[in-house]
């Protein structure tokens, strides 16, 4: 093996692990330059989606603010809290602004929160889980008028 | 609705690149240190190579399937760091059998290893489905900890390796427990403080400025903190002390947003370091050779031997294979850095840097996006960790601090060490995964819907 073989090999080398740096900091880059605003194909899927009971009215939100939440089943169904800029938190503990007598309901079980503009709802680490339909809800959702979110038999919305 | 939509990217095409162009630089640099050591390709590249393709991709299907929002660049780095690493052992196991041919070989079992390490990182993508469900093992993982801590001081089980007592034998193989217990500690550092940081933060006196907390908050945590450090002492391993340490006061200005504690912790670090420099005549033995390697050669050759070697290496490197890095005592596992400078020289060292420093930063970027507190302060915690361990022991070699005992991640020889860094990496991509998730489309409202089915263990 001459000299110069394993000299370019070695270029070579230094170059190909440079290659793959750069090419690791593009990808992190486009990670954070490339994160897109709501992007086409989540659009006809969301209308597309069955909107069973409430196929009369059009799927688009309603609008206007939420001014209270209401409990619209389970048993506590009725009961509603004003909403305020303060957080609200369902639970079955005493500090909760509803006390809800769920027994699949954790003491400290959700919260809901606005950021002045939009509500969002934040599971709290509940044992039985926070629902949007079908789904476990991890981190804190945006949520509007009229999306009912579960938690355990207890089923809640925001209502004008 | 003026809240923006995040539409994550999942990049598992990236991810699948650069993945292949990790595997191409670790069988590359294999190859190439036959080459250069030998003068043939190594008769096993191809089959190695197969081998390690097989398992890439395996890996990187595990990673679609079960975490597919996760971080496309964390696994190729990993990748690319454990191949330079397997390639380099190897090469260090040619040149010290030149010395001696009786010299016990590593790159075998180190690649072994590095299998068990993949196992373990898939086995955690699968197995923890939701990283929150480790907080609710909080206080397990603390005394997991202990426990792993301890287990070089019993009598029989542990064993005295190089004057350090932190090794653990059992049946033919030898690990490193404290390597665990690093894990098991940011877990429950993580799990704690989440708990605790809100009284940490403001119930507690105030004295020369600085926020203290009430004793009651701090106990377990300080105690837990005793008790490692304590063990360390005993065991004479000031890297991981140091580690343990740094974690600890990271993860509390972290918790609680008080620059007071990073204050607080350089000045017992200060204190620990002088009563450590008075009191161990090995402590004094590692600073002298720091301040003056050569005014001792024969006690500090090792120091010397890796300072030379560097400086052999230079900008472009001797090349790999071609240099003699097998001269340093431990060239193969606390001087890795110094044997990758020596063949790699400048340029190459400082990708292996950036790689590292790449490492980090996504980490970091995961605790920063994580929403649920359990997952920053765990992501922030090992990511910190990540980044001491590196600089201390690149520092160490380089004689930028004091030279301490720490394995390089990823690249060190020691099967513990690189089986318990690819669980760290599954937990942050597990992590990472569920912070990129996008949000569950708000459209069936039917809440007779089945649910998911969550199982709890």
């Amino acid at each position: 093996m001459s000299e110069l073989t394993l000299t370019l090999i070695k270029l070579g080398f230094l170059a190909v692990l440079w290659l793959f740096v750069l090419s690791a900091v593009s990808v992190i880059r486009s990670d954070i330059f490339g994160t897109k605003a709501p992007s086409q194909p989540r659009q006809p899927k969301q209308k597309a989606a069955p909107t069973k009971g409430r196929s009369g009215k059009s799927r688009k939100t309603p609008r206007g603010n939420p001014t209270t939440l209401k409990i619209v089943d389970g048993p506590n169904a009725g009961q509603s809290v004003p909403l305020g800029d303060e957080p609200i938190l369902l639970g079955r503990g005493t500090d909760a602004a509803i006390r809800l007598d769920d027994d699949y309901v954790s003491t400290r079980h959700a919260r809901f929160a606005t950021n002045g503009e939009q509500w969002f709802v934040e599971d709290l680490g509940s044992t039985n889980g926070t629902y949007l339909g079908s789904q476990r809800i991890t981190t804190p959702i945006p949520i509007g008028l009229g999306i009912q979110v579960r938690l355990g038999k207890t089923i809640v919305e925001l209502q004008k | 609705m003026t809240t923006p939509v995040w539409v994550p990217r999942k990049r598992r095409g990236a991810e699948l690149f650069l993945t292949f162009l990790a595997v191409f630089i670790g069988v590359a640099a294999y190859a190439s240190v036959g080459l250069g050591a030998e003068g043939r390709i190594p008769a096993d590249t191809y089959k190695l190579g197969g081998a390690l393709i097989v398992v890439a991709i395996a890996t990187h299907l595990i990673v679609r399937r079960v975490a597919p929002y996760a971080d496309p660049v964390l696994l190729p780095l990993v990748i690319a760091l454990n191949g330079l690493g397997l390639a380099m052992i190897y090469r260090l196991d040619i040149g010290r059998q030149q010395i001696n041919p009786d010299r016990a070989a590593f790159a075998n079992s180190q690649l072994v290893w590095t299998a068990v390490g993949i196992a373990a990182f898939a086995g955690i993508l699968v197995a923890v489905r939701d990283h929150r469900r480790l907080q609710t093992l909080t206080y397990t993982f603390g005394a997991a900890a202990i426990g792993l801590l301890i287990l070089p001081l019993i009598p029989g089980v542990g064993q005295t390796i190089n004057g350090a007592r932190i090794w653990v034998v059992l049946l033919g193989f030898s690990f490193q427990p404290g390597e665990a217990a690093k894990v098991c500690l940011a877990i429950f550092f993580a799990g704690y403080l989440v708990v605790k940081r809100d009284a940490l933060a403001l119930a507690g006196r105030r004295i020369l400025g600085i926020d203290l907390p009430r004793g009651r908050d701090l106990g377990p945590i300080l105690a837990c903190w005793l008790i490692s450090v304590g063990i360390l002492v005993f065991q004479r391993d000031l890297g991981s002390s140091l580690l343990f340490f740094g974690l600890f006061v990271v993860m509390l200005y972290v918790a609680t947003e008080r620059p007071g504690w990073i204050v607080v912790g350089g000045l017992l670090f200060g204190a620990g370091a002088y009563f450590g420099y008075a009191a161990f005549g090995h402590v004094r033995v590692r600073f002298d050779a720091w301040l003056d390697p050569f005014g001792d050669p024969d006690r500090n050759g090792q120091v010397i031997n890796g300072l030379f070697g560097l400086a052999h290496g230079g900008l472009l490197g001797q090349g790999l294979g071609q240099g003699s890095p097998q001269l340093t005592p431990f060239s193969f596992s606390d001087f890795i850095a110094a044997s990758m400078g020596e063949e790699l020289g400048l340029t190459g060292l400082m990708a292996i840097l950036v790689i590292y420093g790449l490492i980090v930063e996504r980490g970091l970027r995961i605790a920063l996006t994580c929403r649920d507190a359990f997952g920053k302060l765990l992501a922030a915690g090992l990511a910190f960790s990540f980044a001491l361990q590196v600089f201390v022991v690149v520092g160490g070699v380089t004689r930028l601090i004091p030279l301490t005992g720490l394995t390089t991640p990823f690249m060190a020889q020691g099967g513990s060490s690189v089986v318990m860094n690819w669980a760290i990496i599954g937990l942050l991509l597990r992590i990472s995964d569920q912070t990129r998730r996008p949000a569950p489309e708000i459209s069936s409202l039917d809440s007779n819907d089945e649910t998911q089915v969550v199982r709890m263990s």
